[in-house]
């Protein structure tokens, strides 16, 4: 074995000349744990979302960790033309685009019973012939309770249920909502909502704020909300305890299905100067001028069991060349917390769902 | 082998080059998979093309790298140390061609569109399989510390070859200098 060479006069010694042998890589080591959030324990992760989620609705493995009971639906978009102006986005010019939905209720419980005023979505893949497809998810609240993913966190825990009682402690949620009063507001515009009978005369909004980019380059911050053709009807009180009733939403948008396809407007609110766009808790106001981008139809559904809808996820920035996001701080933490969900839902062994696929195919057209 | 004492000047560009890109991006991954920040999207979208981009020059390197004989190491070296350069040679090279196709297949497995930039998409080359797509998302993350021990390893063994053992090895990656022993 050779000798290692002696210490050149003028030179650190071999001690030092080991140490820095040592110390390069150990700082690069501890700079990457560092990124990888190890020193913060205080971050907020995808980890620390699904670790909420779980403290909330409890673990159903293989199921979605927010809205997990819900059903397929397919169908396709047809543009007006009217949003061509706003975003270069394909699928507002003059094509067809095949459309995979998915109707839920919010919340991380596969199996709760269905009443009516429980938030419901919608969510959409628009997929154009070239393949730049939009996918969203939208709500039928006129608001989101909060403004940012920090208070998303600490407002869902707040509804988390007392393990005495089963159910939310009210101080808690009532601490949340006396130190943030834009949730008291945005609760306010929430609880007092019309809320209709069903999926299918339901308008669902997006609540996020998007920029659609123009053909040369103008961004237009948005909102936008999915508006029924089928006539608004008030909900007509429901026996919601008895067992045929758990699932009457997604039942009667079964039924409604099978009679005749269903149909949307996608309305757009372009902002004007002053909106809020960085805060969805905040609402624009209602006299801005909507744009009437195109029909939704609706024809078929599928349980999310063997259906389409269930091995991607709706992720709100997967947008084609011509939208993009804002200034709004929620669509990138969805993102993130979508993407750990479909990790963690698609290693798991998934139970049937509420809605069977026995409970369509007798509704269901050849 | 062969007896040039330097690195080819594209091997030693593709070499310093790379290092950076994968550094960045293991430090892109290991951040933005661990915040729910606006930052989130940013980093993603950076990492995306990035990562392929280091595919093709992976595969630019690759070829190089059999057609033009590297520097041999030195008779100074034990034959284990130099199995074990090698073997940690061959590991990186698998890895940083292996650590692209598994976040261009996982994205394809999980049916999501593999953007590059604007309109610019990949297709996919996996079939939609979430149990696919599981897999391959954990196998990113072992292989992406897998990688980073390795270049932590390489790291700390070039540091040993400038520092203690001061022998031909750190200069012929090092060195940018022309040199009449450059000349063959
Ligand atoms: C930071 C706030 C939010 C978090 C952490 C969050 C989290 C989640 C998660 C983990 C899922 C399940 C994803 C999957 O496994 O595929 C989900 C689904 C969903 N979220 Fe959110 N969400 C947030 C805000 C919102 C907002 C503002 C909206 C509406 C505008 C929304 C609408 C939806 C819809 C419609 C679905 C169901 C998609 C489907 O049917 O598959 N979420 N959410
Ligand atoms: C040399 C190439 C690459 C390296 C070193 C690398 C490294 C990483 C690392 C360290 C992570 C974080 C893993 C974790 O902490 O769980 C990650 C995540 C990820 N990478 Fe890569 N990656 C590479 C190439 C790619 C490519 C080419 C793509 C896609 C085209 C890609 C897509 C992703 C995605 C989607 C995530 C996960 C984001 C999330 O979970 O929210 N990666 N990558």
């Amino acid at each position: 074995m050779k000798m290692l060479p002696d210490d050149r006069p003028g030179e650190p010694g071999i001690v030092f000349r080991l140490a820095v042998v040592g110390a390069v890589p150990l700082v690069l080591g501890l700079a990457f744990i560092g990124a990888a959030g190890w020193f913060s324990p205080h971050r907020l992760t995808q980890s620390t979302l699904m670790n909420t989620f779980q403290a909330v609705d409890g673990l159903h493995p293989g199921f979605r960790r927010n809205h997990a009971k819900g059903m397929c639906v397919t169908g396709w978009f047809e543009s007006s033309g009217q949003a061509m102006h706003l975003s270069r986005a394909t699928l507002f010019g003059p094509v067809r685009s095949p459309v995979i939905g998915r109707f839920a209720l919010a919340g991380g419980m596969p199996y709760q019973n269905d009443a009516p005023a429980k938030v419901r979505s919608m969510a959409l893949r628009i997929m154009p012939p070239d393949g730049a497809e939009w996918r969203m998810g939208i709500n039928d609240i006129p608001v989101f309770p909060v403004r940012n993913v920090s208070e998303f966190n600490t407002f869902t825990l707040a509804t988390r249920p007392d393990p005495r009682t089963g159910k939310p402690d009210p101080a808690r949620m009532g601490a949340f909502v006396t130190t943030h009063p834009e949730t008291a507001q945005a609760i306010a515009l929430i609880k007092s909502r019309p809320i209709t009978s069903g999926f299918a005369n339901d308008t669902y909004n997006s609540l996020d704020s998007f920029l659609f980019v123009s053909p040369n380059g103008t961004t237009t911050p948005v909102r936008w909300a999915m508006v029924p053709e089928q006539a608004r009807q008030q909900s007509e009180p429901r026996p919601d305890e008895t067992h045929d009733g758990r699932d009457y939403l997604f039942t009667d948008l079964i039924a409604a299905l099978a009679r005749a396809p269903l149909r949307w407007h996608l309305m757009i609110t372009p902002a004007e100067p002053g909106d809020p766009v960085a805060d969805p808790a905040l609402p624009w106001p209602s006299s801005r001028p909507q744009i009437d981008a195109g029909v939704l139809t609706l024809n078929a559904a599928e349980s999310e069991d063997g259906g389409p809808c269930t091995n991607f996820t709706y992720d709100p920035l997967v947008l084609p060349s011509g939208i993009t996001p804002s200034d709004d701080p929620i669509p990138a933490a969805r993102s993130a917390a979508y993407a750990r969900s479909l990790t963690l839902r698609s290693g798991e062994h998934k139970p049937p769902g509420a809605i069977t696929p026995a409970m369509i195919r007798p509704g269901e057209k050849t | 082998m062969s007896t040039s004492i330097r690195f080819s000047g594209l091997a030693r560009i593709l070499h310093w080059l790379m290092a950076v890109m994968i550094l960045t991006m293991l430090f892109v991954g290991v951040f933005m998979a661990t915040t729910t920040g606006p930052a989130y999207y940013t980093l993603l979208s950076l990492h995306r093309p990035l990562g392929i981009a280091i595919l093709l020059l992976a595969l630019v390197r690759l070829t190089n790298r059999l057609l033009v004989p590297p520097p041999s190491l030195p008779d100074t070296m034990p034959p284990l140390q130099k199995a074990a350069a090698l073997g940690s040679h061959v590991l990186l090279y698998a890895l940083m061609i292996a650590m692209p196709l598994i976040g261009w297949g996982m994205l394809s497995a999980g049916n999501y569109p593999v953007i590059m930039w604007g309109g610019f998409h990949l297709p996919p080359i996996l079939p939609h399989n979430p149990v696919l797509f599981a897999t391959l998302r954990h196998l990113h993350t072992w292989l992406a510390i897998l990688l980073f021990a390795t270049i932590l390893l390489h790291l700390a063994a070039a540091l040993l070859h400038a520092l203690i053992l001061r022998d031909s090895v750190w200069p012929s990656m090092v060195s940018f200098r022309r040199t009449e022993r450059d000349l063959p």
